[in-house]
């Protein structure tokens, strides 16, 4: 499993390769730093001398992807694509383009904590709700309940998940005044901002989540080790929970772990519609600034994130099955 | 003569529906498919999603033949040259003309005939706040307040009579349809129907007439008058914003997913077929494109789009054309981020269809690979591709909304559903609420995304046999274990 392990991590800094010369293309090739001068310094005062200091700040003042003045090896360390990708590798991302905006680094620090405090609780209860609602179905599967079960879930998926928000903003914080419309404050009393997201983001995708893993069930119960555990004479529930439950949960991993990244990325829309100030938050912030030095590290991490969170999952399946052998 | 503008978009749209007209004349042709489509409409769900996703189809083909009207020429000029108006219209916006031109001043409650917001006017000598009367919104009533309630009242009546007979005479015209192809008189077409006989729910389909004909036959008699749903912030009509909305949600949702298909095909096919170093190749890239968060990637895409738009306003002529180009690459930017997961099940089953027999035998006659990929292989993936491209039509349409919202969605002069729901977003903290704006948005996205998921359920059930075995059903009968 050790040797598993390393080749899939070696493969994912490949795949990090590739991400950071695609992300290095688009915001480099397509739009070259002097333009992104331009954009930030904005107004009347662009000249060649002022865009010419905004890049010196920010290391831009070099050639892209080779250096014909520097002799040796520096032709390609002494350009803007190696340094930026070094320090990205590092985990040093530099300052944001905007003049007041600061270290990108301590920003994502500070901002990922309050990305976890949402999402890790969401992860877990979606996993427990979307599970017990499939399971409900799969257990009374070919009756009203299940039918109508099934015609709530894709009602529920066709709605937006910003109809929840803003009908759920409406009426429990502006109607019912249960809770705060939005904001953010550290220590214990985050809850009462933190609840009605949770909650309706546990609404939004319940649907779609409940009915993939309602499938999931059926198609392990149509299985023959089934057959065999009820021709023994276990009851219903036994076979589900200690049967078809535990053999569902490897496609279950898959399709959960997916969201992963997100634990720590947070959710765009509902950071940014409750005003959490969290990584999903800033991302929305910089894409409406045009900040592409920040949009270019969250890429960047959301991969980093990603290739992680798959060696993750790999991981768990040895868990949730004993006969899978990563090798 | 106006002068014809064709948008990028407009001749995708058009291209799009010979694309599908081609097909259905295909599966007229071959029986296999043909029998796969019977059991699709055998569906009463899917069926009558049918019957609204043309009718939202008929909405945006309208909607996608643009022109700009002929001014009348400016008094004193003596140009001969003809002179354009720099507003592009679509037929649907010359059908609609009503609405259009009945702009209010700001917020107006649906099918109110005084504004939202009070002003103060001077009544025998002394100021009042009162709401004003609108300017088209019931501007025929001499005494609105003892006229309003009739006039609604016949209205609506008038509009439901009207409704339900033009659902019934297309009833008896898609009925007479099927008479005619069964070679039988229509009255016993129309038993046979009624009783649900045959292996197509006729009765299905034209009870969802009948329910759209009821729907719609009063708004459109209303709307010549009143602001069915109201007016927005510049008080512009909702109903009308709403159904040029489905436009761009249909655009959207055909172009972005036809936009994955063909990397994802090609790349797809050949690595399953030629294995080895080329498939690596393919892996690697769809690894990484998969990789990057979608949204963040498509962020990123969209921002680069907008840099080059920006740094470039003389290529668009007016308005619409930037807004259109911008939807045009949007869709372009969401297939080439998108086609990770087709590929990635194409590969799949093109490495199990080149161990097949058939497969084998081509390659035994000396069949090229080119042509046993064409000939061979593809033939046998299509129905994923089919299953897989409509599935996807109804997330792209929601997965719209969240990318106006985050910024990187459709042009802000554009409508759509993302752009109404962002607005209500606003609006739904103001002291009234301002609510209109927002139902309609959900009322349309609603219908559409639920008919587009209800079909796509009925394709796959009918395509992919092993789907089928998850249906829920109604009958009480126990499961065979």
């Amino acid at each position: 499993m050790g040797g598993y392990i390393v080749r899939r991590i070696g493969y994912g800094a490949l795949v990090l390769l590739g991400v950071n010369l695609a992300t290095f293309f688009l915001f480099f090739t397509v739009n070259t730093p002097d333009d992104m001068a331009r954009l930030n310094i904005g107004g009347k005062r662009v000249n060649q001398e002022v865009i010419d200091k905004w890049k010196a700040e920010r290391g831009y003042d070099k050639p892209l992807y080779f250096n014909e003045a520097k002799a040796g090896s520096e032709k390609f360390t002494d350009t803007i694509f190696w340094e930026r990708s070094v320090s990205l590798f590092a985990l040093d991302f530099g300052r944001a383009d905007a003049e007041s905006a600061g270290d990108i680094g301590h920003e994502v620090a500070t901002r990922m904590w309050v990305s976890i405090q949402l999402a890790l609780p969401l992860f877990v209860l979606q996993l427990i709700a979307s599970t017990a609602f499939a399971l409900l179905l799969a257990l009374f599967r070919h009756t009203r309940l299940d039918f109508w079960g099934v015609v709530a879930c894709v009602l529920m998926l066709s709605i937006s998940s910003l109809f929840y928000i803003i009908v759920g903003q409406y009426f429990f914080s502006r109607v019912l005044k249960l809770s705060p419309i939005s904001g953010y404050v550290a220590g214990w009393d985050v809850l009462k901002f933190l609840v009605l997201p949770i909650a309706l983001s546990l609404v939004a995708r319940l649907g779609a989540e409940a009915r993939l893993y309602r499938a999931m069930f059926l198609e392990e119960l149509g299985k023959d080790y089934v057959r065999t555990a009820r021709a023994k004479g276990l009851s219903e529930m036994v076979v589900l929970y200690r049967h078809v439950l535990r053999n569902a949960m490897i496609p279950i991993i898959t399709s959960a772990g997916s969201y992963l990244p997100y634990v720590f990325l947070g959710s765009l829309v509902f950071e940014s519609f409750f005003g959490l100030p969290g990584l999903g938050a800033y991302v929305i912030e910089a894409i409406t600034k045009q900040d592409f030095a920040v949009v270019r590290t969250m890429v960047f991490l959301g991969s980093l994130l990603y290739i992680l969170s798959y060696i993750l999952i790999d991981v768990a399946y040895t868990w949730a099955d004993p006969r899978v052998r990563l090798a | 003569m106006p002068k014809f503008v064709l948008l990028w978009t407009d001749a995708a749209m058009w291209l799009m529906a010979a694309a599908l007209a081609g097909y259905v004349l295909l599966v007229l042709r071959r029986p296999g498919l043909r029998a796969n489509w019977i059991k699709v409409f055998g569906d009463a769900a899917a069926l009558s999603s049918s019957v609204v996703l043309a009718l939202c189809l008929g909405i945006t083909l309208l909607d996608s033949l643009h022109y700009r009207p002929l001014l009348p020429p400016a008094a004193g000029s003596e140009s001969s040259a003809p002179a354009y108006d720099t507003r592009t219209r679509s037929l649907l916006d010359a059908l609609l003309v009503r609405l259009v031109d009945s702009r209010e001043a700001t917020y107006s409650r649906p099918l109110s005939y005084v504004g939202f917001t009070k002003e103060s006017v001077e009544i025998d000598g002394q100021v009042q706040r009162v709401a004003p009367r609108l300017k088209f919104g019931g501007a025929h009533l001499q005494d609105p307040a003892t006229q309003w309630p009739g006039d609604l009242a016949w209205r609506s009546l008038l509009g439901l009579a009207l409704g339900a007979l033009v659902a019934a005479l297309l009833s008896v015209a898609l009925l007479a349809l099927v008479a005619r192809r069964d070679h039988r008189p229509l009255p016993q077409a129309m038993a046979a129907a009624w009783r649900g006989e045959g292996r197509i729910p006729w009765r299905v389909a034209c009870i969802t007439l009948g329910v759209i004909g009821l729907l719609a036959g009063p708004v459109a008699l209303l709307a010549g008058h009143y602001h069915v749903f109201g007016t927005d912030l510049t008080g512009n009509d909702v109903l009308y914003q709403a159904l040029k909305s489905i436009r761009t949600a249909f655009v959207i949702g055909t172009l972005a997913t036809v936009a994955t298909l063909p990397l994802a095909v090609g790349l797809g096919i050949l690595a399953g077929y030629f294995r080895g170093p080329v498939d690596e190749v393919v892996q690697y890239l769809y690894t990484v494109l998969s990789s990057v968060p979608n949204v963040l990637l498509i962020a990123a895409c969209v921002l680069m789009v907008q840099v080059f738009i920006d740094q470039h306003p003389e290529a668009f002529e007016t308005g619409a054309e930037r807004a259109d180009l911008k939807l045009f690459l949007l869709c372009a930017v969401l297939g080439l981020t998108g086609w990770a997961g087709l590929c990635r099940l194409l590969r799949a089953e093109t490495l199990k269809l080149r161990e097949l027999e058939f497969v084998q035998a081509a390659q035994a006659f000396g069949v090229p690979s080119t042509r046993i990929m064409r000939r061979h292989i593809f033939p046998n993936l299509a129905h994923l591709m089919l299953i897989v491209t409509v599935l996807e039509f109804s997330s792209l349409i929601l997965y719209e909304a969240v990318l106006s919202y985050v910024g990187v969605g459709v042009d802000p002069s554009m409508n759509s559903f993302g752009g109404m729901i962002n607005l209500a977003r606003s609006e739904m903290s103001r002291d009234p609420v301002v609510w209109w704006s927002f139902a309609a948005a959900f009322g349309f996205m609603v219908v559409l995304v639920l008919a587009a998921n209800l079909f796509a359920d009925g394709v796959r059930d009918a395509f992919d046999p092993r789907s089928r075995a998850f249906r829920p059903q109604l009958g009480l009968k126990r499961a065979s274990p």
